[in-house]
């Protein structure tokens, strides 16, 4: 790296699918556009999903009579309406065009056969018939929450294939891509956020970016809970980290984490939701399908935070498999049969083969639940602008946009990060349009100057401390045993306690490494308060929130309470300032009234204020919680009331 | 030690591991390339993920290496183990015997230690090959998608699984003396974008970057590259396809140039 001063029109950070496809948009619109990633970007965790991107296209037998209308109903009860209605709305149209585009961008999308098919439904093995008039088009396979079968597939690789066809694109458009590139710090003063300052993870040195527009696309913070997570090693966190430190940016629903229900045992590598959709099951250590008498309607495939709760229970009540890694369950997918798993499940027959030694098609695989998916992160408005500080964007998993709530449905995160990426990259750009770069850098070079600083102040410190990396073990141990996937108000209230003593010490703590050029304990450090921070904003929003909403469920809270939790929480949380400060917004403008999602519990306490004087209250309110203005109105995209016509 | 055997037990007699690793930092002036050794106890379904990170974090916090996934689709964790190119997040310590040597995959710009630069070769490779669809039509937001055979899906998604971890490349004998030849992944590639009916370009198109010594007839036959791929791409069936589609165009074009 040469230049410490870089400009740009439009800074992209992270290069998964949400950030690379809002780079296309904003490089296809004439802007100079630069991606920051941690890795080459084709290894970007986006890579890593494997089922299916949701998309209402209702190709096959079993998608008959699915359209956005009953995409936009599951994703709002699956969240259980935590979502931003008029968001999810949104989304579950453009989904259908954004997947089609993937295939004009070459993915492989498996293609429905007509004729005779021959698939496994709840424990059948049946025989449908897929119309001729439909053959090669985009097929769909079964997931969790859903009505109809809706999530398009290329075999369990679609996240790699889709991420490998986006960033062809970005290379055909010639968008400049520096890997190996870390965002530290936003720069900003106050209002609008003039860039980012950059440390390079081959050199070790820190350069600053000035940009018009920003956008922040760097994905989840699973790495939070540790080990606990089907995570890749990147997902820090970081980019919601730097939005909290500039104190005018709140990050949205902290604690709603969602943990998988079928990970492998040990390792935690993720085991695709695909597996039950397909019509694997779940058995305990008497071979029992015990999720048909937990969830008879859906079985296997309720929603994530259902199901990880009945095996978590399971497991509580001693049904469990025990193991030396702990006890785990069995996921069953032998039935599906060894060409199935070898072409449509491919990945999971590698992953099985690779990490526990074992043939899928004759052996029962170990999973148990883990963190795999950050609903909270950077709260924006429905054009992907932050709270708060304009010029300021972020999409995909980093954001809190906000259309998962408090659980995502599967393959719903896969179609978010494209779907984002296209219309908030118009955003993107339509600002990037309206304004012109700042000729005065001081307030970069200060940025670069504190950035410099603090990475000095690792290097200096001396003395005998725990290591970093005990730290960091420390703290995925408290947010998995004490924030995980059942709470409670006492062990909530040790962990922001043991959590505070952690950033205590992470303040003092000594590297032992103090090689010049990368040194990647100090790479590490530097994020590791930032980490600490994240888990406490997860932790206190947990603890406050006495209530149970999708993946946050309080031992002690169990019911939804819709009559005072119906609220999205956010956080700010400068980094000078002493405590986070939390405050409470309307989830947004509701069409869908709150009531039973059609699996878990149906027991909630409802809430007392009627819909029209709850959504009249909500676009002043949410002004007044940082939401910027949007270029259409609040409401503009919402189909008030065509959820009659399905729902009667 | 706990092996495929199909049940999950713990070891009784845990093996001790003896690791040597390539160590340079061209970052630091006082760095020469050198090895350094270090011992672990063997835990049961250990991979080389997990012991990298015991070494960095128990006894050497200096140690560069690169994962991100862990779970063998990012393709960040190529590196030669004991002589051989492999993905090290799902080499198990297991399979290999006590004395383990850990040296960064050949071919690539050594960013330091173990890690090495696989992205600038593989964005060029992509520019020089114009590795994306050249489309018919621009994207129509209210069209229905093309159609296409789930078979031939399926064959393209068969290429398309390469995750570019760059185990081929650094096998290859030939890449490793010419920085330009687009070895196992690159012709994979260029296979993929061939056999897909949405890409109009046709072979006489690809002839100027297939047929080259660069390109398939560059390639000298030894084939460690399909011994190595962590995918197990048919690389063999993909040298052949691209041998004669390349000959085809040859002949056309020659004819072309006679009538």
């Amino acid at each position: 790296m040469s230049g410490r001063l870089v400009t740009t029109d439009v800074l992209v950070i992270g290069g998964g699918l949400a950030g690379e496809r809002c780079a296309i948009e904003a490089a296809a619109a004439g802007h100079d556009t630069l991606i920051l990633s941690l890795v080459p970007p084709r290894r970007s965790h986006s890579c890593a999903a494997q089922g299916g991107m949701q998309a209402a296209l209702a190709s096959c037998a079993k998608a008959e009579g699915d359209s956005p209308l009953v995409h936009f109903l599951d994703t709002v009860r699956g969240s259980d309406w935590g979502a931003d209605q008029e968001v999810a709305n949104i989304f579950a149209k453009e989904a259908i065009v954004a997947v089609r585009e993937l295939a004009h961008y070459g993915v492989p999308w498996t293609r429905v056969k007509g004729g005779k098919n021959h698939y496994f439904i709840k424990g059948d093995e049946v025989e449908i018939d897929e119309a001729l008039e439909n053959d090669g088009l985009i097929t769909h396979r079964d997931f969790g929450g859903t009505a109809k079968w809706r999530a398009c597939y290329a075999a369990a690789g679609t996240g790699h294939a889709a991420l490998y066809a986006v960033d062809s694109e970005v290379v055909r458009l010639g968008i400049t891509v520096r890997d190996r590139t870390e965002a530290v710090a936003l720069v900003h003063d106050g209002s609008r956020c003039l860039g980012a300052v950059v440390r390079c993870l081959r050199t070790g040195s820190h350069f600053v970016v000035l940009a018009k527009a920003t956008v922040i696309a760097t994905g989840g913070y699973g790495r939070i809970y540790g080990q606990y997570t089907s995570n890749a090693t990147i997902n820090e966190g970081m980019g919601a980290s730097i939005a909290l430190d500039t104190g005018v940016v709140p990050l949205g629903n902290m604690e709603a984490v969602q943990f998988h229900p079928t990970t492998l045992v040990p390792s935690g590598i993720l085991v695709t939701e695909g597996c039950r959709g397909d019509g694997g099951y779940l058995l305990d250590n008497n071979l029992e399908r015990f999720m048909v008498k937990a969830e008879p309607e859906k079985q296997e495939l309720a929603s994530r935070d259902v199901v990880s709760r009945h095996m978590v229970q399971a497991i509580r009540d001693g049904t469990g498999v025990d193991s030396p890694y702990g006890p785990h369950l069995w996921l069953d997918i032998r039935h599906l049969g060894e060409e199935h798993l070898r072409t449509k499940l491919l990945e999971v027959w590698d992953i099985c083969r690779d990490f526990v030694g074992r043939n899928p098609a004759e052996e029962l695989i170990p999973v148990r639940p883990t963190q795999h998916y950050s609903m909270g992160g950077v709260r924006v408005n429905k054009d992907g602008q932050a709270y708060g500080l304009a010029g300021l964007f972020a999409v995909g998993e980093a954001a809190c946009w906000d259309m998962h709530g408090f659980n995502r449905l599967g393959g719903n995160s896969l179609s978010e990060t494209i779907v984002t990426g296209r219309l908030v990259g118009r955003r993107v750009a339509e600002f990037a349009d309206g304004i012109t770069l700042s000729a005065d850098t001081s307030i970069g070079f200060d940025a670069l100057a504190a950035a410099e600083r603090r990475a000095e102040d690792w290097l200096t410190r001396t003395g005998n401390s725990r290591s970093i990396y005990d730290l960091r073990d420390a703290m995925g141990d408290i947010m998995m045993h004490k924030v995980g996937i059942f709470r409670n108000g006492e062990e909530l209230a040790e962990a922001v306690e043991e959590l505070g003593q952690l950033l205590d010490e992470s303040d003092s703590a000594v590297l032992r490494c103090k090689d010049p050029g990368v040194n990647p304990e100090l790479a590490f450090a530097l994020r590791l308060k930032g980490m600490l921070r994240l888990a406490m904003t997860v932790a206190k929003g947990a603890l406050a929130r006495t209530e149970s909403r999708g993946a946050h469920f309080r031992s002690d809270y169990p019911l939804r309470n819709d009559r005072d939790w119906l609220n999205r929480t956010l956080v700010r949380w400068g980094l000078d300032d002493g405590e986070p400060e939390f405050t409470y917004e309307p989830t947004g403008l509701i069409d869908l009234p709150p009531g039973y999602r059609g699996y878990g519990a149906d027991e909630r306490i409802e809430m007392t204020e009627s819909l029209d004087d709850h959504n009249a209250r909500v676009v002043d309110e949410q002004r007044r919680h940082g939401r910027l203005e949007t270029t259409e109105d609040m409401g503009s995209r919402l189909d008030r009331d065509a959820w009659r016509a399905v729902t009667g | 030690m706990a092996r495929r055997d199909g049940v999950i037990t713990l070891s009784t007699e845990p093996r001790k591991l003896t690791f040597e690793i390539f160590r340079y930092n061209p970052e630091d002036p006082q760095s020469a390339p050198h090895t350094d050794t270090f011992e672990l106890d063997e835990t049961p379904f250990m991979t080389l993920y997990i012991a990298l990170n015991q070494i960095r974090e128990t006894f050497d916090p200096g140690l560069q290496f690169d994962f991100a996934c862990r779970s063998a689709i990012c393709g960040s964790c190529g590196m030669m183990v004991n002589g051989r190119p492999a993905l090290a997040c799902r080499t198990l310590t297991g399979d290999l015997p006590e004395n383990i040597q850990l040296y960064p995959l050949p071919a690539f710009k050594l960013v330091g230690d173990l890690s090495v630069d696989t992205g600038t070769w593989f964005r060029e490779m992509s520019e020089r090959t114009e590795a994306w669809i050249h489309e018919r039509q621009p994207f129509d937001e209210g069209a229905t998608e093309e159609r296409m055979s789930d078979e031939l899906a399926d064959a393209i998604y068969e290429n398309d699984r390469c995750i570019e971890c760059g185990c081929c490349v650094a096998s290859c004998g030939v890449a490793n003396l010419d920085d330009a030849f687009l070895a196992g992944a690159g012709l994979n590639r260029v296979a993929r974008f061939m056999l897909d009916p949405r890409d109009t370009r046709s072979d006489a198109d690809w002839f100027d970057i297939v047929a080259g010594e660069q390109g398939v007839f560059g390639c000298l036959g030894m084939m460690a590259c399909a011994d190595v791929c962590p995918k197990e791409l048919p690389l063999l069936d993909v040298y052949a396809y691209l041998r004669r589609k390349t000959l085809g165009a040859r002949f056309v074009s020659e004819d072309d140039k006679k009538t």
